[in-house]
């Protein structure tokens, strides 16, 4: 896989949306969500115009459709919770394709619907155009405290590794005959998993004794750090500016 | 359960949002403590430990299958600071990385997930493993318990948020029901499963394994046919577990009060409805879901006159949450200002209440 220097959902390019500092991405991104997340859900047209608004940074970072949607299916089981709604929400009911449904469960429905599909779409953009080490870097940037930041890096810098161990202890398995058919073989999972953890735990101690052997005293240097010029941040802060006119617009209209 | 944007409305989002990160400030000190200068890279590994072995799938029977959360087993492998912290880094990179859960739910999800999980898995252990003989066998089971009790307890907890501040006004009664019922379904397995990790690592490791500190045996040499204690060095207190026992002693209670009723539930109503809200959301598991779950097959919940028991059962899970929180802010508090007895004193009267 990425041999740890990419995500899963990264796409490298050079659009100005990956150029951007990544701690401005992620205020803007942050902003835009809780921009959505404060709009009215009867202001159905706002909407709209906030899927335009993803729609277009979406373009500006050249980031095909057909993979953004893809990736909003991680949505799925929310939108089944969704679709649920109108059928057991009380309230006023009314007739849609011959199915008696709620007018509240309707609104609520769609009201997750569509705020939780634009905070799915403004994440995939932002992990899309985003590097993980300048994703940390920026993090740190907007004052995540620094152990936090120094955890979560090792996480991912580590999630790989440990995965693939995982994988190679499956492929051990199944070479010996094993095969996961129910909870018969949860003894043998539950040992994979016990181990796993065993390896992890010692990786870690280490990864630690070869930090401090380089003279890690318990912070990380900062070698490369991240700043964003004015022009920068009003780049960025572009598509919240434009989602909060949107927004000020639901709410009066 | 990663909660998506919009579910929950604006104002409870980000209170939950300073809950969680005040919750997680008092775990990087606490975390800090647990693993002193080691706390990066080892909460890292673990946090990768966590994130790996949720992929790790459990067959349950005929095609559909289940996975860890995870929560339990890291408070009881790690400590509950250190598991909150390592659940925590996993939303929030499940969050940033793969769209999975909301950026403005993070709180509600690290409250939920992260906090309300691992300290009620942690205390209902140490509570057990206090009143239980000192074996192997009763560690395990102890997990068993605590990671069963774990999993509708942060059901329970969403659900409360819900009633707080969700966007639609599903009568709470039902979700309860609908949350739980499926939570202790799914607490089984998890339950289970961390039983089974727990042993194996407590066979192999039992030294790595926080909840059990203490239980290792004397070391005894035979000398000339007899077993003699071998000299140790001076046994060393565990001081840090000590003022917080009566909470946890309350935190037990409540959680046991929980696990009766929550139980009843579960026998009454076992329906689909929030089992495919609450899967865990790797792409691939959502086809699993999809392929297992029939949403609208077995809906129909008959509890009306079910709504204020439960009602009342959210208000004793409030208090729990409460105490959690209380018990942060007093950790905080007597932390800081060790002279001043008068804040501590009263924090400390707000978590008896």
């Amino acid at each position: 896989m990425g041999a740890g220097h990419a995500h899963k959902l990264y796409r490298h390019g050079h659009s100005p949306v990956h150029d951007l500092p990544p701690h401005c991405k992620l205020a803007a991104v942050f902003a835009f969500v809780v921009v959505v997340v404060t709009t009215p859900r009867e202001a159905v047209w706002a909407f709209g115009l906030y899927a335009l608004l993803i729609a277009g940074a979406a373009a500006v970072a050249r980031v095909p459709a057909g993979f953004l949607l893809k990736r909003l299916l991680i949505e799925v089981p929310f939108v089944a919770f969704a679709l649920l709604m109108p059928f057991v929400v009380p309230g006023e009911q009314t007739q849609v394709l011959g199915l008696s449904v709620s007018v509240p469960g309707l609104w609520g429905a769609w009201n997750v619907l569509a705020k939780g599909t634009l905070g799915v779409a403004a994440s995939v953009l932002l992990a899309s155009t985003t590097e993980l080490r300048s994703l940390l870097l920026g993090l740190q940037r907007l004052r995540l405290p620094p152990l936090l930041v120094q955890i979560a890096s090792f996480m991912i810098r580590y999630g790989d590794v440990i995965t693939d161990e995982m994988r190679r202890m499956s492929i051990a398995r199944r070479s010996r005959g094993f095969e996961a058919r129910g909870i018969r073989q949860w003894g043998v999972l539950g040992k994979s998993a016990g181990a796993l953890f065993i390896r992890s735990y010692e990786r870690g101690e280490r990864v630690h004794l070869a930090m401090v052997s380089r003279g890690y005293t318990g912070s990380m240097p900062v070698i490369d750090e991240v700043t964003a010029s004015r022009a920068q941040w009003a780049y960025a802060a572009a598509l919240p500016v434009l989602a909060l006119v949107v927004c000020l617009l639901g709410w009066t209209v | 359960m990663h909660v998506p944007d919009g579910f929950i409305n604006a104002p409870v989002s980000a209170v939950a949002g300073v809950v969680a990160a005040g919750a997680v400030a008092v775990s990087l000190k606490g975390a800090r403590r647990e693993l002193n200068e080691r706390t990066a890279p080892l909460a890292g590994l673990v946090a990768a430990f966590i994130f790996a072995v949720q992929m790790l799938n459990f067959p349950v029977a005929a095609g559909t299958s289940g996975h860890l959360l995870g929560g339990a087993l890291a408070a009881i492998l790690v400590g509950p600071y250190t598991g909150v912290l390592c659940i925590s880094v996993v939303l929030l990179m499940q969050g940033i990385l793969f769209a999975d859960g909301g950026l403005t739910a993070l709180g509600v999800n690290i409250l939920d997930m992260g906090v309300v999980t691992t300290v009620v898995a942690y205390a209902l252990f140490r509570g057990l493993v206090g009143v239980l003989p000192r074996t192997r066998r009763s560690m395990t089971a102890a997990s068993f318990v605590a990671a069963l009790v774990s999993v509708p307890a942060a059901a329970a907890a969403f659900t409360l948020m819900y009633w707080i501040g969700g966007t639609t006004d599903i009568p709470i009664g039902k979700v309860f029901t609908a949350m739980v019922g499926v939570h202790v379904l799914i607490g089984l397995g998890e339950a289970a499963i961390t039983a089974l990790t727990v042993g194996a690592v407590i066979a192999v490791r039992p030294d790595l394994v926080h909840g059990a500190r203490g239980l290792t045996a004397p070391l005894k040499l035979r000398i000339d046919g007899e077993l003699v204690d071998a000299p140790t060095a001076a046994p060393t207190p565990a001081p840090a577990h000590r003022p917080t026992k009566g909470l946890w002693a309350t935190g037990l209670v409540t959680a046991l009060v929980l696990a009766g009723f929550v139980s009843f539930y579960a026998s009454a109503n076992p329906d689909g409805l929030e089992k495919v809200a609450t899967d865990q959301g790797i792409d691939k598991e959502a086809k699993d879901h999809a392929a297992k779950d029939s949403p609208l097959a077995d809906y129909g919940v008959k509890d009306v006159s079910d709504a204020r028991l439960s009602g009342g059962l959210a208000g004793i899970i409030g208090v729990g949450a409460t105490l959690v929180v209380g018990s942060g802010a007093f950790y905080v508090v007597s932390r800081r200002r060790r002279a001043g007895e008068e804040p501590a004193a009263a924090t400390r009267t707000d978590e008896k209440v």
